[in-house]
């Protein structure tokens, strides 16, 4: 059978990067030709600005080099514009009469800049900012020339401007408003901008309305409504873009404003598919590359016969590409009926953020000098979290909390190429830049893939971040819901809806009725969907144990040499003598090469060969021990200080209490793990307010504090109430559990948890509802029946598993 | 333990076990004087044999969750295509694999050969 034929009109960002996806999805589907109407290979437009303003060339900023095209078989016809289409013969027609054949047809031509409808706006000299063509004249024009005049003061029209000056011109910017960048800024930030902008040089000239461009064969100056002039030996015209859809509306394809199309990036012929700044969907047109890039991802999908992925629109933001300057804006920034806004100013250290609230939500924000905290608000914005339980804190960010791992730092433009970006992989700054312009990436999940940054514990998510926004460009994710994985389009939320109301009771029924792409799934959604359904399934779901990580099937950690560690659990770190023999004694008997104490007040064996875990279990087992479990997503350690049998301070018998409450716990599964901790009086010894579920006893009860993590980045707990007997300090526990058990998504830890729904949220439904607590309690008790069977006990003497432990065979050869 | 030891020679077929001792999307373990040699189950029952440590730092693939015909490795979750033994793109790397077959529920396995053949 010979290939369907694949044509695409446009060889920019959007056209090109469905090319991208489609050879990765179905590479011997099409065969494929390209028109571009510029006479180069596809390149980064967005970068033109630091190619303008010196700090990059033409090369630097190539995407994908004629042997690209060639190497995927794509024939590239550039410096060709099509000017027919004939939909009846499906053929493509250029304007020096090249005919190409189509089965399918993608049109991407981008955008035309808006020239104003002015006397002279065709004289030499007059450029629009759009392509390496404008670029090139810009530059030769800086050679001869000393007078620019900006008309735009958007971003365009200010990266222009600022990539001008820097070639030595002196440059006017005129706009017609008298705040810049009106559309992404309020006036509070427009301001610092204008006038740090000044201070590097640029004129402005604000509520100028441009009459006529004047000169008799080449740019002289241009008039304004008033009838003032200024001289100019060059002018640009960066006032705006419209969706490039002439084609499409000379072949008759349905347009208004862009091309129309819907949720699969078809247009109303079925056989022409369109991505991209010419496109409109659902009335929207989008001039930011991430949109653009979704956009291509869908339509590759369906291009590639596999019709299964929707777009469903965007939500965009926006940095100013001008080095030295940070600024970021999305959403409603200005506000309005129903809002309100939190600002912070400090125009002596150039800073000021503004975020628009409704209904406690974030509508909108704009941050001018201080930057980092961008993407967190965005994310926040697009979650549409409640924020009313961290609106005292919100400006000044989370990187006032302590991540560890990389020094510290929290801005990479400054840093040495040598420095470490990523502590657990030891990625440093220079190799992240390097793959990101060698192999072409733009994700963070194409950073990850590549160099493994921020893959592990991911607290340098927001460095990398920052590392491709500088080098590449902005092209923050801007979905609206995240996928579970690559197996599905479904979110962790719909599954547990699905798994609960239409009672689905195993992986492969999960699967079939959400449509999993994959067959197996992946070892990411498998061990979530396992945890889904015996969460909500307790007495009914068979735990899938193929679909646990190897420390929970083997019930042991595995090492870096492929042994395993061993954790007793001991109940609320108080041991006895006859316990500590008993694991001396095993540990000579198995040789074990390490005896340590743990952080969790425990002791663990490190260094264990697989086979010998049931025995030594068993050993274990007879002293009295159990699993502890500290291979588990589940209730790890309940740590305790002496409290009041030991201690002068003491309150409550703290440690008494630990215990009881670790008899209840131990053996849950949880979406993460899970640690408690009960100190006897307010010094806290016991560490309890950076626990996932904290008590601090005094001398009038209890206090509860929840949703606290010590480890990469430090939280400290909420305070959710104070309770007088130990039976509230349980009750409320098994509560808080459940909540958790129920509704967090498999790996996310409490506190990320608790930032997500609200502390009110976990208030409502653990301390106000006390009907609902008391239900909440009951569920947890009742899914411990289940869940309280040691599993070391299981293995080491009923054989459970022992497949696991045993090699299917011995050669000696 | 040693029960099981049997003596090769080159381009034997070695039984090893019955398809159903392997946990479907599972492996297990053959030792051998060379080092481990994992043997999967895909969930379509087919099976593989690859050399029991990731061309990554060496974590033990047999260790790992098997989807499709692919396992994650169980250190730092490198993902290992089954037939090939090859890395999954972006990351490079190969664990020797071998020649496995089933007949009537029984596995089989040629380690000679394939040494010899890489
Ligand atoms: C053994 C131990 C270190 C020690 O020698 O003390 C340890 C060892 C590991 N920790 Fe830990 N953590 C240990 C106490 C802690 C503590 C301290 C504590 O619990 O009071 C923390 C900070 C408190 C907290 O969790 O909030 C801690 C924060 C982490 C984290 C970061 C979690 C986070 O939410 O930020 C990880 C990574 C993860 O879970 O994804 C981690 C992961 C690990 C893993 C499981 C890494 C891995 O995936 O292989 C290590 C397993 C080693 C092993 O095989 O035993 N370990 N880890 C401690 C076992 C305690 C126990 O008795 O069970
Ligand atoms: C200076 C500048 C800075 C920018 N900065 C940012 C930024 O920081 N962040 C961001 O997200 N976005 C930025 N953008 C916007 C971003 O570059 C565009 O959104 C993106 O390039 C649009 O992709 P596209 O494929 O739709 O159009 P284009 O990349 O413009 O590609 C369309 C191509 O089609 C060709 N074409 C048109 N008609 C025909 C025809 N009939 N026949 C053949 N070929 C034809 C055109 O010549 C063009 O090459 C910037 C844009 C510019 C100009
Ligand atoms: S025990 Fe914890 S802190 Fe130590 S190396 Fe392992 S994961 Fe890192
Ligand atoms: S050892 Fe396998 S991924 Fe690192």
């Amino acid at each position: 059978m010979s290939k369907e034929k694949l044509v695409l009109i446009g060889n920019g960002m959007a056209g090109v990067r469905t090319l991208e996806e489609l050879l990765t999805l179905a590479p011997e589907r099409y065969e494929i030709t390209v028109f571009g109407a510029e006479p180069y290979g596809n390149y980064n437009r967005i970068l033109l600005s630091p190619v303008l303003a010196g700090e990059k060339t033409i090369n630097d900023i190539i995407l994908n080099d004629e042997q690209w095209y060639r190497d995927n078989q794509i024939t590239l016809y550039t410096g060709k514009k099509v000017v027919e289409v004939n939909r009846a013969r499906r053929q493509v027609i250029a304007e020096d009469g090249t005919v190409a054949p189509y089965d399918r047809l993608l049109l991407a031509t981008g955008s035309n800049p808006f020239i104003i409808p002015v006397p002279g706006n065709d004289l030499p000299g007059v450029v629009s900012f759009r392509d390496i063509h404008d670029v090139n004249a810009m530059l030769a024009a800086s050679q001869h020339y000393r007078r620019a005049v900006v008309i735009g003061g958007g971003l365009l029209g200010l990266e222009a401007a600022n990539g001008l000056l820097k070639q030595g011109m002196e440059v006017i910017v005129v706009h017609l408003l008298d705040t810049l960048m009106e559309r992404q800024l309020d006036k509070p930030a427009a301001a610092l901008l204008k006038l740090s902008l000044e201070q590097r040089g640029l004129k402005f000239l604000m509520g100028a309305q441009t009459a006529a461009i004047i000169g008799e064969d080449r740019v002289r100056g241009v008039r304004f409504k008033d009838g003032s002039e200024v001289a100019a030996d060059l002018v640009v015209m960066a006032v705006g873009i419209r969706p490039n859809a002439d084609l499409a509306k000379k072949i008759g394809l349905h347009c208004e404003r862009g091309v129309i199309v819907n949720d699969t990036m078809q247009t109303y012929d079925p056989r022409v598919y369109a991505v991209g700044e010419c496109v409109q969907h659902r009335g929207m047109s989008y001039g930011l590359v991430a949109p653009l890039f979704e956009q291509a991802k869908v339509c590759a999908n369906h291009l590639a016969g596999f019709g299964y992925s929707r777009y469903q629109g965007s939500v965009t933001s926006t940095k100013l590409k001008v080095t030295g300057i940070d600024l970021f804006s999305a959403g409603n920034y200005i506000g309005g009926e129903g809002c309100e806004d939190i600002v912070y100013k400090d125009p002596g250290h150039g800073v000021y953020k503004k975020l628009v609230l409704k209904d406690n939500k974030i509508e909108g924000a704009v941050l001018y000098g201080d930057t980092v905290d961008g993407a967190w608000y965005f994310q926040l914005m697009r979650d549409g979290t409640d924020v009313s339980d961290i609106r005292a804190g919100l400006l000044f960010g989370q990187a006032h909390l302590g991540d560890s791992g990389h020094g510290g730092q929290n801005a990479v433009a400054m840093m040495a190429d040598s420095a470490e970006i990523c502590g657990c992989n030891g990625v440093c700054k220079g190799t992240i830049v390097k793959a990101i312009t060698e192999k072409g990436l733009f994700t963070l999940d194409d950073v990850r893939a590549h160099t493994k940054a921020s893959a592990s514990c991911g607290s340098c998510t927001g460095l990398v971040e920052q590392l491709l926004a500088n080098t590449v460009g902005d092209y923050s994710a801007s979905s609206k819901e995240k996928s579970m994985c690559g197996c599905t389009d479904h979110s962790h939320e719909k599954v547990r809806k699905v798994i609960s109301e239409q009672h689905l009771t195993s992986i492969r029924a999960v699967m079939d009725f959400c449509e999993w792409r994959s067959a197996d799934g992946c070892a990411k959604c498998r061990p979530a969907l396992n945890y889904y359904l015996i969460a909500a399934w307790p007495n009914e779901v068979r735990d899938d144990y193929q679909s646990r990580f190897i420390n929970e099937r083997a019930h042991a950690n595995i090492q870096k040499d492929g042994t395993y560690s061993v954790v007793p659990r001991i109940w609320g770190g108080v041991t006895t003598p006859a316990e500590l023999r008993a694991i001396a004694e095993v540990a000579d008997k198995y040789k074990v090469p390490t005896v340590k104490i743990t952080g969790g007040q425990r002791i663990d064996l490190l260094g264990v060969k697989k086979e010998d875990l049931p025995r030594m279990w068993g050993d274990l087992n007879k002293a009295g021990f159990v699993s502890g479990h500290a291979y588990g997503k589940s209730l790890r350690t309940v740590k305790t200080c002496v409290g009041s049998e030991w201690c002068r301070f003491g309150t409550q018998d703290s440690t008494g209490l630990g215990i009881k409450i670790e008899k209840m716990t131990w053996g849950s599964w949880t979406p993460h793990k899970f640690k408690i901790a009960v100190s006897g009086c307010p010094r806290n010894c016991a560490e309890a307010t950076i626990k996932d579920y904290g008590v601090v006893c005094v001398d009038s009860g209890y206090e509860l504090h929840v949703g606290g993590n010590g480890g990469i980045k430090v939280r400290v707990t909420d305070l959710l109430c104070k309770v007088t007997t130990e039976e509230e300090v349980m009750e409320y526990c098994g509560a808080f559990m459940q909540v958790y058990r129920e509704e967090a998504q498999y790996l996310e830890r409490t506190a990320p948890w608790i930032e997500r729904v609200g502390l009110s949220y976990v208030k409502q439904r653990v301390v106000e509802d006390a009907a609902g607590r008391k239900e909440l309690y009951r569920r947890f008790l009742e899914s411990q029946q289940q869940a309280q069977v040691d599993p070391w006990a299981e293995r080491a003497e009923h054989g459970v598993d022992r497949h696991e432990f045993v090699p299917l065979k011995q050669v000696a050869k | 333990m040693s029960s099981a030891a049997t003596v090769l020679t080159m381009d034997d077929w070695l039984e090893v076990g019955r398809l159903d001792d392997i946990p479907r999307l599972g492996a297990r373990v053959v030792r051998t004087l060379y080092g481990d040699v994992a043997v999967f189950r895909a969930g379509d029952d087919h099976v593989f044999a690859l050399d029991d440590r990731c061309p990554h730092k060496g974590g033990p693939l047999s260790q790992g969750i098997v989807f499709d015909h692919k396992v994650a490795c169980p250190l730092h979750n490198w993902c290992i295509e089954l037939n090939s033994g090859c890395a999954v793109a972006p990351d490079e790397g190969l664990a020797r694999s071998y020649p496995v077959k089933v007949e009537d529920g029984v596995v089989y396995l040629q380690l000679a050969g394939a040494r010899a053949a890489h």
